[in-house]
């Protein structure tokens, strides 16, 4: 047992090489990330492909209210049927109109159409199915877009660059699942309470969910995810331990509308 | 004199063209007021002293710094110049690239955001942007959609992703 001095000083010698060198090395490769990684509060969520499953059997309707509700306060997206000045006030007919809406419950005719069956299971029938962007592997937005304003990210989200949109519509045009929604008005005077940190809409844009792109940057579950208390499950489709991917093991899932090719990436358990 | 042909045909001579000017006062009265009125800005606004914009640093964020601490995210005259340009390349970065930490030229990190970064320090909007956008009679389209509030007027004040 024990070591001679000229063992003890090698290995000695050796660690504090090591122990100079790692950081340098970490620096020289992937500069800054390192203090990135010991400074950061939270480190953004990342994954290969962002897809979310929404469990019907755990879901209620007001739960699902209180995740749109959420949803769209953190989004500052405007509400037309209460206008902060009682002098902005719009008829019934333009609040449905001009409605901006980023995620949304409609029944299972109009959420899964084609689907329908002649006699249906009383419950399914009138479930409120909560609805949004779909996030598609294969995104007709993106496709007919021809500013790129909207464009699909390499972890699947779909996003939307509002500064470069120009209020074509063609993308609502494309979109099979109608989770686009444009600014006909200035929303501002439709927005109770502005979230400070989401920026508003100018009118003559398209805007949609993105998944909470900005809290995934900051560590965090989307917000419909974190509101709903697990009936919306939110992860890494391609890792296959998440809990996304076991839930989709386990259960029989639908999808809205996938015989049209555009490989949506929420999935439904009724 | 020769022969003269034109498009009409042959003349034994050039036909007279009376040389004056018809209409001659209506004309030139109308181009010396066309004239007048089209320079007339610049008459009006002679030896009138526009004020220089003075951008406002006082604000409870800046003030909070230590003094050498107070240095905006790139020297100042950089900033001065092509804070445009570093704006639109923090919106490419943020939302084409999903980065939120930008780093700059002596590796201080900072989160690209006109409303958390920018104003979390300048918090002072009508003071400090405003001023040299009015004197230059420029009308950035930021605050259509950004805020002009900080989210957290003290907490993000030091904008360093630290």
């Amino acid at each position: 047992m024990g070591m001679d001095r000229r063992e003890f000083i090698k290995i000695a010698g050796l660690s504090t090489l090591f122990g100079l060198g790692a950081k340098s090395a970490w620096e020289l490769l992937r500069p800054g990330q390192v203090e990135a990684a010991l400074t950061a509060g939270a480190q953004p969520l990342a994954a290969k492909r962002w897809a979310m499953v929404v469990d019907m059997r755990k879901l209620d309707d007001a739960t699902a209210q209180r995740c749109i509700e959420v949803c769209h306060q953190i989004h500052n997206v405007p509400d037309f049927s209460k206008p902060v000045n009682p002098k902005d006030g719009v008829s019934p007919e333009e609040q449905i109109r001009w409605q901006v809406k980023w995620i949304w419950t409609d029944p299972y005719h109009n959420a899964f159409p084609g689907a329908h069956q002649e006699v249906m299971s009383d419950r399914v029938h009138h479930m409120n199915f909560l609805l949004l962007c779909n996030h598609c592997d294969n995104p007709p937005c993106v496709r007919v877009c021809p500013t790129q304003a909207t464009f699909r990210r390499a972890d699947g989200v779909v996003m939307m660059d509002m500064h470069r949109c120009i209020g074509c519509r063609y993308c609502m045009a494309g979109c099979p699942f109608s989770a686009r929604s444009f600014n006909w008005r200035d929303p501002r005077p439709y927005i109770k309470d502005t979230y400070p940190d989401y920026p508003t809409r100018e009118p003559g844009m398209v805007e949609k969910c993105d998944f909470c792109a900005k809290r995934l940057a900051k560590g965090q579950l989307p917000a419909c995810v974190v509101e709903s208390r697990g009936a919306l499950i939110f992860g890494d489709l391609t890792d296959d331990k998440s809990e996304v991917r076991q839930t989709l093991k386990q259960n029989f899932t639908i999808r809205r509308k996938a015989h049209l090719g555009t490989n949506p990436q929420v999935y439904y358990i009724v | 004199m020769a022969d003269y042909k034109n498009e009409f045909g042959w003349f034994a001579e050039r036909p007279q063209v009376p040389k004056k000017i018809y209409n001659m006062y209506t004309i030139f009265i109308g181009l010396a007021v066309f004239v007048i009125l089209a320079t007339s800005p610049l008459w009006l606004n002679a030896g009138r002293v526009v004020p220089p914009p003075v951008p406002n640093l006082d604000t409870p964020a800046i003030k909070a710094l230590a003094e050498k601490e107070r240095q905006c995210v790139l020297p100042t005259p950089e900033m001065r110049a092509t804070h445009m340009q570093l704006l639109i390349d923090w919106r490419d970065q943020v939302v084409r690239t999903g980065n939120r930490v930008w780093v700059n030229p002596s590796g201080k990190k900072f989160e690209p955001s006109l409303s958390n970064t920018c104003l979390g320090c300048h918090s002072n909007k009508a003071d400090f942007c405003d001023q040299c956008h009015n004197y230059a009679a420029v009308a950035p389209n930021c605050w259509g959609c950004h805020l002009d509030k900080p989210a957290t007027a003290g907490k993000m004040a030091q904008a360093e992703v630290k």
